[in-house]
Order: C-alpha cells, then sequence, then structure tokens
C-alpha cells in the first residue's frame, strides 16, 4: 500500500477550502484577518493570494453584521459563504444571527430558504488565552434546533467533513480546536467527503466506552493506551458530527461494554457530556453495569495561570481514575 | 416629484398598493380582535406610502429584507395575500405552512427574504444579499427596512459600514414612525434626523415626508438607480406614522387621543395622494372607487381561503427543519 503523505489539521481545513473555492465560484471566504494575514492560525493561508479579495474578504470587526451578511447572501443563493468567527468566544456579540437567524429561517419560511452557509471557528483551552478566548462552547449550538454542529479530531476527519459541510445546503457551525491545528495526520491529496452524521471508533475495546470529542478524542486515547498496559480495553467513540448525531454507533457501543465515560471540554452542566449520558440512560440502561461517568472542566470561567488551566483541562490521567471507577 | 413625471401606471400600482395594504391591515385588526388570528401582529396603517413608493422601483429579481411591521412591504413586494392571511390564521395553505405567522412572513420566491421577530435582525441579510448581486454580477439591488428603534441596534451600525466600504448595491429604508414601541424617538436618538448617520459610514443619507408617497418615490428612485449603477449604499429615513397601536391590543398610554386623531385626519399618506390624483385630472373618482372595490374583494377572497384552509397536522410539526438529509439523527425527539 502506498503511503498517505502526513498534513498538519491546519492544512487539511486549507485544502478542503481551495477544493471548494476552486470547485463552485459561489464559495466565498469572509472574516476577520482571513485574507492578506492567512487567518490567525494559518488556516486560510494562501488562498487571498489564488482567488482574490474579492472572494476571499477581510472584514471589521462587526461579527454581527458580517455573519449575518453571509446569512443573507446564502439565503438569496447567490453566494455559499464560509465565514469565519475567530475565537467561538466572540459568539456572545452575534449570537442573535446564529440562533434567531441561520438556525430558523428555514423553519419558520416554512421549508423555503435554504442556508448554505459554513461559521468556521476555533474552540480550546491550553494556551493561557484565559476566560475570553479559550472556550468550548459546541453544547450552545446544539442545543439550538436549525445548526449542524461539527468538531473534526484529526486531520482527516477536518477536510473530509469542511468539504462535506460547505456541500451542505443548511447552516454548519464547524468548530476547530486550536489545539489541534498543528498536529499531524494521513490525509489523500484528492478531494473526499465524509458524511455528516457518521460516529468514528477511533479504538476499538471491549471494556469501557470512552465518548470524546476534538481535542479530548486524544487525551481519551492516551488514557486508552495507558490503560491497555494494565489489561483494560478501551473503545473510544468520536462522534465527529454533534448534530447530526451517530446515535447508533454510541448506543452499540455502549451495549458492548456495558460502560460509558464522556470526556469532553464543554462546561459541564447542559453540555454534551450530559446529553451523551441522557442518551445513554434513555436507550441502554439496561446494558450498564455501572453510573455513566463524566470527565468535564469544572463550572468555572477558564483561569490564565498555566498552572490553574492545567486543573481545569480533563487530563489523561483523570480519564484514566474515571474508568478505574467504574471496572 | 411633480406627479406629472411618473408613469400613469406607476401612480395607478401606487394608489392600488397602499389601498391593498390598508384594507388588508384593518382587516387584519378585526379578525385579531375577532381571534382568528393568534398571536402578535403588528400592523402598517398610516405607513403605506413607504413601501408603495419604494417598491415601485424594484423588480421580481430584487431583494427586500423586513421588519415585525412586515405585510405591507410583502404585499408591495408581490406576496400573494391568500397565502399571507393563510399564514397569520396559521394554516397549513400559508406562505410559510403556518410555521411563521406575521412576524415571519417571507416570499423568497418575489425576492422577500423574511420579516423578522429581532428589531435590527435583517439589515445585514440585505447587505449580504448585495454582496451576492455584486460578486455575480447582477443588476439587482436589495433595500432593507427598519424603524426607528433598529437605528439603535448594532447591525444597523455594521451594515451601513460593511456596505460602504464594500460599495454594495443596498438602500436603507429608516421607517421612523416615532415610537419605539413607546418610547419617542426623541428620547431614544439625539440627533434631528436618523438620516444624519449616514454622514458616519460615508454614504449618502436622506430625510423624507413618509406620508407623502411622490416624495418617497423621488428619494428611493435617485438611491436605488445609485445602487444599481455600481455606486453604493444609500440611507434613507422616512418620517411617518403608524395609525394602529405598536401592536394589536396596545393600550397606547404614550401617546394621546387627539395626536393619533390629527396624523389620521392631516397626513393620512391615501387621502394625500388621492387629492393630488383628483386635483391633477389624472383619476376619476370613480375610477379609484373601483380600486377600493377589487382590493376589498381580494382581500374577502383571501380571509375565505384562509378560512377554509386545512390546519397543519402534527406530521409537519419536525419537517423544514433542515433541508440536507443526513445519516444520524437531526430532529431529536427522546
Amino acid at each position: 500500500m502506498a503511503m498517505v503523505r502526513e498534513i498538519t489539521f491546519a492544512q487539511a481545513i486549507n485544502e478542503a477550502l481551495d477544493y471548494e473555492m476552486s470547485k463552485d465560484e459561489k464559495v466565498i471566504i469572509m472574516g476577520e484577518d482571513v485574507g492578506r494575514y492567512g487567518g490567525i492560525f494559518g488556516a486560510t493561508a494562501g488562498l487571498y493570494e489564488k482567488y482574490g479579495p474579492e472572494r476571499v474578504r477581510d472584514t471589521p470587526i462587526s461579527e454581527a453584521g458580517f455573519i449575518g451578511a453571509a446569512i443573507g447572501a446564502a439565503a438569496t443563493g447567490l453566494l455559499r459563504p464560509v465565514v469565519e468567527l475567530m475565537f467561538i468566544d466572540f459568539l456572545g456579540v452575534t449570537f442573535d444571527q446564529i440562533f434567531n437567524q441561520a438556525a430558523k429561517m428555514r423553519y419558520m419560511f416554512g421549508g423555503k430558504a435554504k442556508i448554505p452557509m459554513v461559521l468556521r471557528t476555533t474552540c480550546g483551552a491550553g494556551f493561557a488565552a484565559a476566560a475570553q478566548h479559550s472556550q468550548s462552547l459546541h453544547a450552545l449550538f446544539i442545543h439550538v434546533p436549525g445548526l449542524k454542529v461539527i468538531m473534526p479530531s484529526t486531520p482527516y476527519d477536518a477536510k473530509g467533513l469542511l468539504i462535506a459541510s460547505i456541500e451542505d445546503d443548511d447552516p454548519v457551525v464547524f468548530i476547530e480546536h486550536k489545539g489541534l491545528y498543528g498536529i499531524k495526520g494521513p490525509v489523500p491529496e484528492e478531494p473526499y467527503s465524509i458524511p455528516l452524521g457518521e460516529a468514528d471508533i477511533k479504538k476499538e475495546g471491549k471494556d469501557v466506552t470512552i465518548v470524546a470529542t476534538a481535542a479530548m478524542v486524544h487525551k481519551a486515547l492516551e488514557a486508552a493506551k495507558k490503560l491497555k498496559e494494565e489489561g483494560i480495553s478501551v473503545e473510544v467513540v468520536d462522534p465527529r458530527t454533534l448534530v447530526p448525531l451517530d446515535v447508533d454507533t454510541i448506543v452499540n457501543s455502549i451495549k458492548k461494554t456495558g460502560r460509558l465515560v464522556v470526556v469532553d471540554e464543554g462546561y459541564p452542566r447542559c453540555s454534551f457530556a450530559t446529553d451523551i449520558a441522557a442518551i445513554a440512560a434513555s436507550k441502554a440502561f439496561e446494558y450498564l453495569k455501572a453510573p455513566v461517568k463524566l470527565v468535564t472542566p469544572p463550572a468555572t470561567p477558564i483561569p490564565f495561570s498555566p498552572a490553574l488551566e492545567k486543573e481545569w483541562i480533563p487530563s489523561a490521567e483523570k480519564i484514566e481514575k474515571a474508568v478505574k471507577e467504574i471496572l | 416629484m411633480p406627479v406629472e413625471e411618473i408613469p400613469k401606471e406607476t401612480l395607478l400600482w401606487m394608489y392600488e398598493t397602499m389601498v391593498r395594504i390598508r384594507l388588508h391591515e384593518e382587516r387584519v385588526a378585526e379578525l385579531f380582535a375577532q381571534g382568528k388570528v393568534p398571536g402578535f401582529v403588528h400592523l402598517y396603517s398610516g405607513e403605506e406610502a413607504i413601501a408603495a413608493g419604494v417598491m415601485a422601483h424594484l423588480r421580481k429579481d430584487d431583494f427586500i429584507t423586513s421588519t415585525h411591521r412586515g405585510h405591507g412591504h410583502y404585499i408591495a413586494k408581490g406576496g400573494d395575500i391568500k397565502a399571507s392571511m393563510a399564514e397569520l390564521f396559521g394554516k397549513k395553505t400559508g406562505s410559510c405552512k403556518g410555521k411563521g405567522g406575521s412576524m415571519h412572513i417571507a416570499d423568497l420566491d418575489v425576492g422577500e427574504l423574511g420579516a423578522n421577530g429581532i428589531v435590527g435582525g435583517g439589515i445585514p441579510h440585505a447587505v449580504g444579499a448585495a454582496l451576492g448581486i455584486k460578486l455575480n454580477g447582477l443588476e439587482s439591488v436589495a433595500v432593507a427596512f427598519f424603524g426607528d428603534g433598529a437605528a439603535n441596534q448594532g447591525t444597523f451600525h455594521e451594515s451601513l459600514n460593511l456596505a460602504s466600504i464594500w460599495k454594495l448595491p443596498v438602500v436603507f429604508v429608516c421607517e421612523n414612525n416615532q415610537y419605539q414601541i413607546s418610547l419617542p424617538a426623541k428620547e431614544h436618538t439625539n440627533v434631528k434626523d436618523i438620516a444624519e448617520r449616514a454622514k458616519a459610514y460615508g454614504i449618502p443619507g436622506v430625510a423624507v415626508d413618509g406620508q407623502d408617497v411622490l416624495a418617497v418615490y423621488e428619494v428611493a428612485k435617485e438611491a436605488i438607480e445609485r445602487a444599481r449603477r455600481g455606486e453604493g449604499p444609500t440611507l434613507i429615513e422616512v418620517k411617518t406614522y403608524r395609525f394602529r397601536g405598536h401592536f394589536e391590543g396596545d393600550p397606547q398610554v404614550y401617546r394621546s387621543k387627539e395626536e393619533i386623531k390629527w396624523w389620521k385626519e392631516n397626513k393620512d399618506p391615501i387621502k394625500i395622494f388621492e387629492k393630488i390624483l383628483l386635483e391633477k385630472g389624472i383619476f376619476t373618482k370613480e375610477e379609484l372607487e373601483k380600486v377600493w372595490e377589487k382590493a376589498r374583494k381580494e382581500i374577502e377572497g383571501a380571509v375565505k381561503f384562509a378560512e377554509e384552509s386545512p390546519w397543519p397536522t402534527k406530521e409537519d410539526l419536525t419537517e423544514d427543519v433542515f433541508s440536507t438529509p443526513t445519516k444520524g439523527v437531526l430532529v431529536w425527539q427522546w
């Protein structure tokens, strides 16, 4: 078998954007510093030079304005905007456009509107960026009907899911964990699409199921590796797309192992973690041999000091401990 | 603008449009009082000259965004009254299948991108529509309608700035009806004319009497032609007055009966326009009466259609959330 080349998560995002822009003139990029600068994490590097300032648009710091404009452009059918919210924390200044406008238009208008837009944004702690630049707020998007919510964990998934998201006719929130941009993984050069709504079993196992998202997938795999040395077999399920959710794959894994740990970087309550726990309780209760364990940060804002932040973020050690507690 | 300079068929269309809107709104008020139209209803009576005077310059391939007080915009843009009446009733045959109601009436097929329940929520959508127009090299324009209250929302300021720096074919029409629900405009805005705010964004701004359809027609003409020529956005502030409460059922404690009476007697846009049309001998009284008669029939037909239409069923409840189907669960139900 030929070796598949390895590229970073950021490069995988870039390839997906490049492919979609080359294929469809309606695809444009808008956001703060996405043009000349190439995006503050480098995800849009080179696209401004290749497609020009009309299609790769640097915007003023007016998130409600330009995200609202993306929605209007998508609703007309004239464009398929990929719009960037630099940090998910900035959601507060534009949330109306996302949850009252983009998410609801199709339903409110009786199914007559299509809103083919992607909102790319970044999440994640670990950079001493403190309380307003580190959050993982995916649960807020999951909560609101009408949005598709994607959260990849590998370069391979990032490319395939972003292509699928741009080709989808609904508003998609595509969340990229800042800690993943630099990781490398095998990614085919040719374009490919990963269907939304399919979880991926990142590691098979038989004793415990860990459901984890984004950077937490890697922490879960790290924990699984250590637990293996102690003879504990862990299955790691990465939902990849949070809406739509591949409930079957998650529930089937729980049925197989009888034990569930959910690891998520979102705040603990009304979260993706509690959501998965509720699904386990209602769909697989009779298969559970032990209580469901949730590994999340505490319900505090994210601290600045690396000493505190390290405590805040779920660690492989905490995941290991949670697994052992239910064995 | 001298009435003689406007084509006769345009004058007739504007008159018809204003009459259709007025009769529609007054009928909806009755239907609301009878309990046939549920929910929150904000009526456009008194402001008809704006929708008519602006939309006289728009084509089907132009776009508008509207507000919670959106029936007039919908009608003037070419929306079907039968479908909107059924929508107001909450029926399956409604323009939004009964899922939107008064505050979300939309007809994308005629370029009406939706009424909006959030003040200022739709303004950026018009900017986006205009961006789509520009990047596709079309000659269309987009018009954002919003009220005086919305002119203090961030989306107003962000949208004017975006449209200006990108020189987009969009016209911003601020319908200043002098009250932000109960708060008088002079207490929420400390400039004489909201139109002055255009200066801050480097675009033209003009204030105009919204009870005079010919004046609205004239400023809209210039702004829309300018946008179509690719010369960028304009802010138009139209000074107007709503004859009814903010919403149906509003006790209107914030203004006097005398004030409302004065406006209805002296500043009714239909009466003002009618007087000009008759005095200049453009139409006869009989010709104008026929317009009312025809509009009454149309609206009664729409009411009948709405009353006889079926309700949506529980199967409709979970439809239309998403357009692209996927594997996995999209519309969750426990």
